[in-house]
């Protein structure tokens, strides 16, 4: 092979790497563009309206055997909230802590741990997805959010329950970076929808959202929302915190984690 | 050649001959065609966000559940994540192939390694980015459906597969396929009336595609949506757990990727301008045996 064979080759390579490389900045900057990503995003809709047509019966997410229960279960996001609060409650097994339910009901309550567990209680072993693509069974031992919901006594104008949580999953000081997840009616009384209290058996331990986290099957992971703190029945939710119902979906992920 | 370009098929079928041994025929049918190209668009980016997606957790596992504490049968990790140069690594059934600068560890924007499944270039958006690679990835899904399910309307209706991709009784015969092997391998294309089919190889591997694979590609993507799984939950049992359907899924996607290459070196040993023409306009130009 001649020089210059090898050398015109070689130019030949690099103008296309070139080339190729501009086609890919520039498909890089069109697929991040925000009216692009919100016309690709409307198919979101479409995804909430099928799905919503499938599960229109209700059906349950399966339910697993205790054999099939993940030898560990992976902790995501928050392991440990770092406020002040949270490690006071922690010290004294959560006697002080409270979940307060309020907003659009007729009657808002405040509960303490031992309130929840004389409550009626459901136990499930269900597949926890995560949005990353990682699954993990466990044993989910709470209160079904319907029968919180019939005791506050919700009115009709609320649509949506939203959920506070402790941690801060982003440091802040407006407090926008604190973790928050809100889901419809619709699985708000689903039958597996629950508030958990217990993994394995276990009350829950500080990585897993001690001492109440929300479990919403047929939702990804991030919509289990951890700590819990509050929950508030809302009409909408463009007026609180990024106004897309939950510090995931304020920064880019989908509001209905069906898929 | 040059009899090549100065012919410009400007007749609708019937087909026209001509006097150099060539005759032009319509070979593709205008929703072939539109289906096709959107088809390459769709499945281009699909494959691009669906590699991004996987880079959010590069590691594959059998069964129903599988995360970091439980053994993956594929993954895509560094050594030495934070040492100054990392070494990417392929596990892959127990077997690992240092991959440095393609999967495990690449090039960041700045050029600096940095930990990644697949490569930025490779991903939709390049860089970490779930959240868009997600959007893109669930709209390009549904573009690919709704355009699967309008290709396999029109094929049933207008008898595309009927005449183009279901194979004749002689075309089954053991003898015939070997015939067609050793044609392939010797890279011989067939001219005449033969030529105004596609070969039962081709059309093997057309069917395959069209009623295995990109059905599998969809189902097995179904299977990982726990709100599917809750509506349809025989899914889980068809493919054996969610992980498995991932697994499945990314499995699928590299069939895929390997029918493209193969589909691509056919066009162009079988004359790239000819082939891609007749995906365009429709008119693909056959020798008749008796000219050139």
């Amino acid at each position: 092979m001649s020089p210059l064979a090898f050398s015109r080759r070689g130019l030949i390579g690099a103008a296309s790497a070139g080339f190729g490389g501009l086609i890919l900045a520039g498909c890089d900057r069109l697929a991040t563009a925000p009216p692009l990503t919100k016309f690709i995003g409307s198919a979101e809709g479409l995804t909430y309206r099928a799905q919503r047509l499938l599960l229109a019966g209700q059906p349950l997410a399966r339910e697993f055997s205790a054999r099939d229960i993940s030898p560990v279960f992976k902790s995501n996001g928050t392991h440990m909230p770092d406020s002040d609060v949270y490690q006071l409650w922690l010290k004294n097994s959560f006697a002080d802590w409270r979940l307060a339910v309020g907003g659009m009901v007729r009657q808002p309550l405040t509960l303490s741990l031992a309130d929840l567990r004389a409550m009626p209680s459901r136990t499930q072993i269900t597949r926890h997805d995560c949005v990353e693509g990682w699954s993990a069974i466990g044993q989910w031992q709470g209160i079904p959010l319907a029968h919180i919901l019939a005791v506050a006594d919700i009115l009709p104008a609320a649509r949506f329950a939203v959920f506070y949580c402790a941690d801060d999953l982003d440091a802040s000081l407006d407090g926008s970076g604190q973790y928050y997840e809100s889901i419809d009616l619709i699985d708000a009384f689903h039958p597996q929808t629950i508030l958990a209290f217990a993994l394995n058996g276990k009350p829950l331990d500080a990585a897993h959202g001690a001492p109440l986290r929300l479990r919403v099957e047929r939702q990804l992971g991030y919509k289990q929302a951890k700590y819990l703190m509050r929950i508030a029945l809302v009409s909408r939710l463009d007026a609180i915190k990024g106004g897309k119902g939950g510090y995931w979906e304020d920064r880019g992920y989908e509001w209905y984690a069906g898929i | 050649m040059p009899t090549d370009t100065a012919l410009e098929p400007t007749a609708a079928p019937p087909p026209a001959v001509h006097p150099a041994g060539r005759e032009v025929i319509y070979r593709h049918t205008l929703a072939v065609r539109l289906t096709h190209w959107i088809n390459v668009v769709a499945v281009s980016l699909l494959l691009m966000s669906g590699l991004q997606i996987f880079n959010a957790h590069p590691r594959l596992y059998w069964g129903a559940f599988g995360a970091d504490a439980d053994k993956p049968w594929l993954e895509m990790a560094a050594l030495n994540p934070d040492a100054a140069k990392p070494v990417g690594v392929l596990r892959v059934a127990g077997q690992q192939f240092r991959t440095t600068g393609v999967l495990g560890v690449s090039a960041a924007a700045d050029g600096s390694p940095d930990v990644l499944g697949f490569p930025r270039w490779a991903t939709l958006p390049s860089g970490r980015d779930l959240a868009t690679g997600r959007r893109w990835h669930f709209f390009l899904a549904w573009l690919f459906v709704t355009n699967g399910l309008a290709y396999l309307i029109f094929g049933l209706v207008n008898g595309h597969f009927r005449r183009d991709l279901a194979p004749a009784a002689r075309e089954l015969r053991p003898r015939h396929i070997f015939t067609s092997i050793v044609d392939h391998i010797r890279l011989k294309h067939p001219v005449g009336e033969e030529a105004k089919r596609f070969n039962i190889l081709q059309k093997f591997a057309y069917l395959a595609v069209v009623f295995l694979i990109l059905p599998l590609m969809v189902l097995t993507g179904l299977t990982m949506s726990p709100g599917v799984d809750a509506a349809v939950p025989w899914l889980l049992n068809l493919f054996g757990g969610r992980q498995s359907a991932r697994s499945l899924h990314f499995i699928t996607a590299n069939l895929i990727v390997l029918f493209v290459i193969v589909h691509l070196v056919e066009v162009v040993i079988a004359g790239a301008v000819n082939e891609i023409r007749s995906m365009i306009t429709g008119r693909y130009v056959i020798r008749t045996g008796n000219g050139s």
